[in-house]
């Protein structure tokens, strides 16, 4: 098969934003002389440079204001670079906001047509999806209906199936997918896999890095309008939680150092090691390093850890007083240190959050830390768990 | 199959030469590709002009019958107090024809300024959202007021016929000029504000007070025989005669009154001699004012989804 073509490609892109503080017409005026003090310069994106292929599935991620939705704009056209160029090839449709450009006035037949058209189809091809475009809405009996009337569920879902028909080359979809029932938002995630399966592009920005992780075969970490990774997306989404963590810490830092004297008990530092690093071979255990310091001798004190996915679901939790461990009740510092042998899970980040509490329920402020790491890819297989299978083939003939 | 397609598409798109995004066209070069976006996107022109006209009559029962009661009850409006009570009927053939062909004109003008400008800002949602040639929004905004004038003209035609005076004159070939100066006079001025009210939000507040000057700025609801009369062969008539609605309403004027034309002695109305000349001029004028000012809506419409 030859290469697959470039459908995109960003060169050198900056975008600065003027914020100004003077809108109106007479405040313009006013201050036109000393307009400096009026305007701040801010910078979504600084020199961004990257090609899309046709077929990949690029996960835009980053901090809230980070600049991957400058990024998609810019991509898709509607914002225009402050630097730099992006030129493209073939079909666009921009999932940017669903909905935009229905109006309330209008039935659903009619507003299926209009933002088709906005979308870029004209009215032959609409007619020839119309039944599809509905019945992938599921909402037949309303689509006479004014759209005012209908529940929000009802409008996205229309919404969504009017722009997934538009036929695409390049999809540029801005955190919509998370819409409508569980059903609908399972049926949005198979359109999504249809459209790669169909070798189109899909450049997605998203907070869920799980969804991230089962979508895209790429990933681009932005932080502060620059690029600071760009390609697989497990690595992209560990750096993405190192800057997460970077940032959490600096901002408590010091008010805990602080208050770890004062406190019962507090954690001077958590490290998690993965033994075993080769992941195609065996299954690595996991140690859990807690240093803690304990300043009043009467508090009896347990530790808790929570194993979480990088997508933010709870993977495992389990505390000292459920498994009935008691801990050291003496003044100074102690190291506890936690074991899961046999850690299977599939590849990702994972972060551990440890939380130290007391015997009746209530948590210590100052106990809290987070350690995280990363599994390697197996070559085997893939998914939410890792598994050792053993396949036998053998002649079913006697 | 669908490795089948996935390929299909990669020759496709192998083919089709990577295009700049946004493209910054110069000042001059830009008008083709400008024109041949909107061309392109015509369909959807038009569906954004039902959507307006449907979107404003619904749900009321008379529908779009309301479009006819304005002016109406501007005309009674206008009669009365200035044709009857004033007297300006006295010194005026068919009072109640002439303010209706003023008014007729008047109206698609100020309707085609006073939606254009409001069009993009009022269209904020998808303009922030979805790449469009932005021009649709204003353009949409002319074709729905061309929709009231159809309907006005049609009464007035209708009326005309009623009070005996049908417009069949050879006169009637500058009714068309009038109504492209008026078309395309407005749709440039209205193109322009579109732009500038997303950058300056007053525009919008301003437009609505200059529109009430300008209404009494032409020969509307007053005969233009007393400007005339007044101020004749001054360079103060010249500028008067320099207002293309003014040019636009004297052209109506003279197609569809036809009184004005006809009558003698007291009522006898006084027209400019060169109306055709002056409609043409003021055509070619508004068709470079329509080229520029779509030129420096493409330059302002960069920054519209960061404005908004």
């Amino acid at each position: 098969m030859t290469p697959s073509p470039v459908i995109a490609e960003i060169n050198n892109v900056s975008k600065r934003f003027v914020i100004r503080h003077d809108r109106s017409l007479k405040e313009r005026l006013v201050n036109r002389r000393g307009s400096k003090k009026h305007k701040q310069d801010f910078w979504a994106l600084r020199d961004v440079s990257t090609t899309l292929e046709l077929g990949t599935s690029l996960g835009l991620v980053g901090h809230n204001g980070s600049g991957k939705s400058t990024l998609l704009k810019i991509i898709g056209g509607i914002l225009q670079p402050s630097g730099g160029e992006v030129l493209r090839r073939g079909r666009l449709a921009a999932l940017l906001e669903l909905g935009a450009g229905f109006h309330p006035d209008l039935s659903g037949r009619d507003n299926v047509y209009l933002n088709a058209s906005i979308l870029g189809l004209s009215r032959k091809e609409t007619d020839r999806y119309f039944d599809e475009i509905v019945a992938f809405s599921g909402i037949e009996e309303f689509i006479d209906t004014q759209v005012k009337f209908y529940s929000s569920g009802m409008y996205v879902r229309l919404a969504f199936s009017v722009a997934v028909h538009v036929d695409p080359d390049l999809l540029l979809v801005d955190e919509v997918l998370a819409v409508g029932d569980e059903p609908f938002q399972r049926k949005c995630l198979e359109k999504i896999a249809d459209f790669q399966k169909e070798g189109r592009s899909i450049v997605l920005v998203s907070h869920s890095a799980a969804q991230v992780q089962s979508l895209c075969n790429r990933v681009i970490v932005l932080d502060h309008g620059s690029l600071l990774h760009d390609g697989d997306t497990v690595e992209g989404l560990a750096v993405l939680r190192a800057g997460f963590e970077a940032s959490r810490q600096a901002g408590a830092g010091t008010s805990r150092r602080e208050q770890s004297l004062e406190s019962a008990v507090s954690i001077l530092g958590v490290k998690t090691t993965l033994e075993s690093e080769n992941f195609e071979t065996g299954i690595p255990d996991l140690t859990i390093e807690l240093e803690v310091q304990v300043n009043d001798p009467k508090s009896r004190w347990g530790a808790g850890f929570t194993l979480i996915s990088s997508g933010g679901l709870t993977v495992y939790e389990f505390n000292t007083f459920g498994m009935a461990i008691t801990m050291p009740r003496t003044a100074g510092t102690h190291v506890v240190t936690a074991v899961i042998p046999g850690l299977n899970l599939g590849e990702g980040t994972y972060s551990v959050d440890v939380g130290l509490g007391l015997v009746d329920g209530s948590p210590i402020a100052a106990g809290r830390d987070t350690s995280s790491f990363a599994v390697g890819r197996d070559n085997h297989g893939a998914g939410v768990v890792r598994f050792q299978p053993r396949v036998t083939a053998r002649s079913a003939e006697r | 199959m669908t490795t089948q397609d996935a390929s299909e598409r990669g020759e496709r798109i192998a083919r089709e030469p990577l295009q700049l995004v946004g493209s910054k066209p110069g000042f001059f070069g830009g008008t083709f590709s400008s024109l041949s976006e909107i061309w392109g996107r015509r369909e959807l022109l038009g569906l954004l002009t039902r959507r307006e006209l449907t979107a404003r009559y619904k749900d009321s029962s008379l529908g779009i019958a309301w479009s006819l009661f304005r002016p109406l009850a501007q005309l009674l409006v206008y009669y009365f107090a200035i044709g009857v009570v004033l007297g300006a009927a006295r010194t005026v053939p068919d009072f109640a024809i002439f303010v209706f062909v003023g008014l007729t004109t008047w109206s698609l003008f100020s309707e085609i300024i006073n939606s254009t400008t409001s069009s993009i800002v009022d269209n904020a949602g998808i303009v922030r959202k979805i790449q469009l040639p932005r021009e649709v929004f204003p353009l949409s905004s002319v074709g729905s007021a061309l929709f009231s004038f159809t309907v006005q003209l049609s009464i007035l035609i209708v009326a005309t016929v009623v009070f005996g005076v049908p417009p069949i004159t050879p006169a009637l070939a500058l009714a068309p000029l009038a109504f492209v100066l008026i078309v395309v006079f407005a749709t440039a001025v209205g193109l322009l504000l579109a732009a500038l009210n997303v950058y300056y939000r007053d525009i919008k507040h301003i437009v609505e007070v200059l529109l009430i000057l300008l209404f009494w700025g032409s020969p509307i609801v007053y005969s233009f025989t007393y400007v005339h009369d007044q101020i004749g062969g001054t360079w103060i008539e010249s500028l008067y005669l320099a207002n293309p609605i003014t040019i636009a309403v004297l052209g109506m004027q003279k197609a569809l009154w036809i009184s004005g034309s006809t009558a003698t002695g007291d009522l006898e109305q006084y027209f400019p001699e060169n109306l055709i000349a002056l409609l043409l001029i003021a055509i070619a004028a508004s068709l470079v004012l329509l080229w520029l000012s779509q030129r420096i809506f493409s330059r302002l419409q960069r920054n519209f989804a960061q404005e908004l």
